[in-house]
């Protein structure tokens, strides 16, 4: 039986970051009320023009840098041309064979190797309006509403060389250009608000051949988690075929989220043909070298560079500075954190620990936490002077994100402060021993874990007051001198 | 004469000297438009009350000072052309009720200095022919002989001029539209150079092709139109940001030491004996008035029209295609699904417009792309190095503007192909973005108008019109005017 080869494309379009829309200058606000945000000109209304925004241009050329491309200097808009009730002009205004970006890559590790997928071209479109049919599906519909709320926000298309090789792969990509184009503010890629879209292609061939084997593409995948579990499915679906003999039909499939399978939608062979041909209202864009220049310079520091520099700079594991540096925000919280408190090891556990917990608890991005990096280095601070113990200054962080009050009005409005004078401390250590005979007997028979439970029993008087360290070191110097 | 029949000029003296209000001459078309509009059927629409409200305005503007030679002007325009509150049709039934939201950008610029609209005129469905039968509508007739047509597509523009039911109009031109029926009407029109006029808010046919321009009595007054629709444009892409000269400035009445070419390739055997006698004799008048004529070679326009059919063609399938029922315009009332409403929806298109349509998918299918659409796209640019090389020698060119004096209905359209070979005159001029004007330039024995056709180089609107204004002042053509309310259809 033969081994096979898993190949995978992507295509995946990503709403630009815009106030306003890519041809007029409608907002593009998410949630508003239908078919409040249109205008003439993105309604498609007879006698309207498209009129090219300037920043969706610059975000796209962005995500071009941002995926290693080169920015094409002439670019050509074409219409691609299909009926719709949701595409107003029964046209799209797309790029057809002079995208906008090409040949660009990006690199992802896949069980510790560096795999670098080609990216084909990234180029500039509008969207669509939305349908919303009354019913379960649209064929048993009794009638469709229609919302153009969307219609002509600004797109990206982004298309990547059949270089993925499994379905992990492949969300494992997604998960990476999704870092990268937040990073460089190219797109918010909320798929639950559909501003970021994924379509598959995937064909199975022997390992070893070089031909591509039939390709079906993949539709209606909603979540990273749903592209690589249809992909999986497709895989063990093609492969049963392929093993039994039979043929791939190459056709277009839609990804049943509820069954975890895939169905066909149409064969190829109806395909649509979309008579794209350059807009005659829209001159060939032409993008100066020096204006190229400009936007690069807009360029945040991006994923990867970010994660070597944090090894580098601050001594992290690779680890530590792989899940730092996985969206911007929660890089940047942790170095406006670092400027107040030069200690890397602590900065990165308290980060990566309490504080996504609690903002992934709440849905929340580093960005919108309520508890501030300069508020967090004001808690550290007093970890640092041996203020207050871990274990305080973990309730005490949730008293911050709860009420906003900083740690050290916490602490002082509390009586938290950490009890650190040895007369203090001898004095409950005394009552502590004498309360436990049999774990002291231990101690002083070699049993040496016992001095655990006796430290937690003065922590325990102390209502997690006392500094643990110096307990620990004055039990044992009273039980084993 | 009546101030119905007046030119723009003209009405603006008395506008001026407070000899007449703009609701008297207002008043004048309406009767007009009384009196002939029921054998003419120049208009789709009429805009009686807001007409009125207009010129009431129009008058206060006049005696705030309003200076605009527009200013209290009844002008017409046609229907493909957006007016905000007034329906505009295409002479489509998809668009029967169709209001739209917005005034093109050329008719916010009218209204702006205070011109009237009186009404919106009939046109081929969509602009596409070129006789105005291809109105969903009705037919309109050419004031000179009811029996025959205005032309087209913006017959019902030229036969309200010419017939005295506007003092001017708006047309547009995507291969002749405005300089076909002008000839046709014996009035004058201009399509300007590409870029010059902002097409927003016009209906597009083929957007790469489509002009916006003036259709008046004389050519002093187009280019007091043209002076008023002109410049750039910030919702029009491909308006052309540059400073507009004064185009009446340009009128001077000296042609002397200008060269005139006179191409070859549009002398030849399809022209009406005529028409080329009425161009010759333009060009020896041309010439006793100190310009050189010369003849020229334009090689490339013989592919003239097969090239200017399938991009105009490509651009409409494209361009049509919105009309599908969703949004607004016509939707069949009944139908099983989307897709069938779609189709049952689009069969309400007329026959050119399907037509049009139908060639224009197959020019752009996979496979016949390269073939037939990138090699037009070639051509094109070959038709216009011809024009850049003739104009190295020629201040300008003129020509016929068409083969033959009005035809008769039916005449033409049994046989697509022939109408579409009537605009080898014209379409040269929409491939290579050129302005070109029609001057009459005589009648035939008949007593039809014959059109002289002036192209010049981009932008050269203003030697264009010198040249037109110099031949329409020494041409001393007998004064006529068609005489509508005596001939009937015969
Ligand atoms: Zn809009």
């Amino acid at each position: 039986m033969a081994d096979w080869e898993v190949v995978i494309g992507l295509e995946v379009h990503a709403e630009l970051l815009t106030k306003s829309k890519v041809f007029c200058g409608c907002s593009t606000e998410f949630g508003a009320e239908p078919n409040s945000q249109v205008c003439p000109i993105c309604m498609g209304l007879p006698g309207t023009l498209p009129l090219l925004n300037k920043r969706a241009v610059e975000l796209a050329v962005k995500a071009g840098l941002a995926l290693q491309c080169r920015i094409n200097q002439f670019s050509v808009f074409a219409r691609k041309q299909y009926f719709y009730p949701d595409l107003v002009k029964a046209y799209q205004i797309s790029q057809d064979d002079l995208p906008l970006c090409s040949d660009g890559y990006v690199e992802l590790l896949v069980d510790d190797t560096v795999r670098r997928i080609g990216i084909n071209r990234v180029h500039l479109e509008e969207e669509a309006g939305k349908s919303i049919h009354a019913g379960e599906d649209i064929m048993s519909a009794a009638y469709s509403l229609l919302d153009y709320n969307r219609a002509g926000i600004g797109l990206i298309e982004i298309v990547t060389e059949p270089d993925i090789r499994s379905p992990e792969e492949a969300r494992l990509f997604l998960e990476k250009l999704r870092q990268l184009l937040q990073y460089a503010e190219v797109s918010d890629c909320k798929m639950e608000e559909g501003s970021l879209r994924c379509d598959a292609n995937i064909s199975l061939r022997p390992k070893g051949s070089s031909a591509f084997g039939v390709k079906c593409e993949i539709k209606n995948l909603n979540s990273f988690r749903a592209v690589q579990r249809a992909l999986e499915f497709e895989v063990e679906r093609q492969k049963a075929l392929l093993e039994a003999g039979e043929a791939v039909v190459p056709e277009t499939r839609h990804w049943d989220e509820a069954q975890g399978m895939t169905f066909s939608m149409r064969s190829k062979a109806e395909a649509a043909d979309y008579r794209y041909f350059p807009d005659p209202n829209l001159y060939p864009l032409e993008v100066e070298p020096s204006w190229v220049e400009a936007i690069r310079a807009e360029l945040p520091e991006l994923p990867d560079a970010r994660r070597d520099r944090f090894m580098e700079e601050y001594g992290l594991s690779m680890y530590a500075a792989e899940v730092l540096t996985s969206s911007r925000d929660l890089a940047d919280y942790f170095e406006e954190c670092m400027e107040q408190i030069k200690d890397p090891k602590l900065v990165s556990n308290w980060v990566m620990g309490e504080v996504q917990r609690w903002l992934k608890a709440h849905g929340l991005e580093a960005a919108d936490s309520p508890v501030s990096p300069k508020d967090l280095a004001g808690l550290l601070q007093l970890i640092q002077a041996n203020a207050i113990s871990n274990l305080v200054a973990k309730d005490v962080l949730e008293e911050m994100f709860a009420t906003g009050k900083s740690a050290q009005t916490i602490v002082d409005d509390k009586g938290l402060r950490q009890i650190s004078d040895d007369d203090s401390l001898e004095a409950m250590i005394a009552e502590v021993l004498e309360a436990n005979p049999g774990p002291v007997a231990d101690v002083k028979a070699g049993k040496t874990k016992a001095i655990g439970f006796l430290v937690g029993q003065v922590m325990k008087a102390s209502k997690g007051k006392a500094n643990p360290q110096r307990v620990n070191e004055l039990i044992r110097q009273k039980l084993q001198d | 004469m009546q101030l119905n029949e007046m030119s723009i000029h003209q009405l603006r003296e008395l506008l001026r000297a407070g000899e007449v209000s703009s609701r008297e001459i207002l008043e004048a078309v309406f009767a007009k438009i009384d009196a002939v509009e029921g054998e003419v059927g120049a208009y789709l629409t009429l805009c009686y009350d807001e007409a009125f409200a207009q010129a009431q305005r129009a008058d206060e503007m006049l005696a705030a000072g309003e200076t605009s030679p527009l200013c209290g002007i009844p002008i017409a325009v046609k229907d493909n052309f957006s007016t905000a509150g007034v329906r505009t049709t295409c002479a489509s039934r998809l668009l029967e009720n169709y209001i739209p939201p917005y005034d093109a950008s050329a008719v916010a610029r009218l209204k702006q200095v205070g011109a009237v609209l009186v009404g919106k005129t009939n046109l081929d469905e969509f602009g596409l022919g070129s006789s105005t039968e291809n109105s969903q509508f009705h037919c309109t007739r050419n004031p000179w002989d009811l029996s025959r047509v205005p032309g087209g597509s913006s017959g019902g523009s030229a036969a309200a001029v010419a017939a005295g039911e506007a003092a001017a109009a708006l047309g547009t031109d995507t291969g002749g539209s405005i300089r076909q029926p002008a000839a046709f009407c014996g009035i004058v029109g201009l399509k300007p150079t590409y870029g010059l006029v902002p097409r927003y808010g016009v209906v597009a046919a083929a957007d790469s092709m489509d002009h916006i321009g003036p259709m008046t009595r004389d050519v002093r007054d187009a280019a007091l139109v043209l002076q008023a629709i002109a410049g750039w444009d910030p919702k029009d892409p491909t308006s052309a940001r540059r400073d507009i000269p004064d185009y009446e400035a340009a009128l001077t009445g000296n042609i002397k030491g200008l060269v005139v070419g006179l191409p070859q390739e549009l002398m030849g055997d399809a022209l009406d004996p005529e028409v080329r006698e009425a161009v010759f004799g333009a060009a020896n008048l041309l010439e006793s008035l100190g310009a050189s004529v010369e003849e020229i070679s334009l090689p490339h326009v013989e592919y003239a029209i097969a090239t200017f059919y399938i991009i105009v063609s490509a651009e409409i399938s494209s361009n049509l295609a919105r009309f599908d029922g969703v949004r607004y315009g016509y939707r069949v009332a009944e139908a099983e699904d989307t897709v069938s409403m779609f189709i049952k929806t689009r069969e309400a298109l007329g026959q050119e417009a399907k037509r049009r349509i139908l060639m224009g998918t197959y020019f752009l299918q996979a496979g016949n792309y390269e073939t037939y659409y990138l090699k037009a796209l070639k051509v094109r640019t070959l038709i216009k190095e011809d024009f850049e090389k003739a104009f190295q020698r020629c201040h300008v060119i003129i020509s016929p503007t068409t083969p033959t004096a009005a035809f008769a209905f039916g005449h033409k359209t049994r046989t697509p192909v022939t109408m579409y070979q009537s605009d080898i005159y014209t379409c040269t001029a929409n491939l290579a973005g050129i302005p070109a004007l029609t001057v009459p330039c005589g009648y035939t024995q008949e007593g039809l108008p014959i059109g002289l056709q002036i192209m010049g180089k981009p932008f050269d609107e203003p030697a264009v019109l010198r040249v037109g204004h110099a031949y329409e002042q020494h041409a001393g053509l007998p004064l006529r005017q068609p005489q509508t309310e005596v001939k009937t259809n015969g």
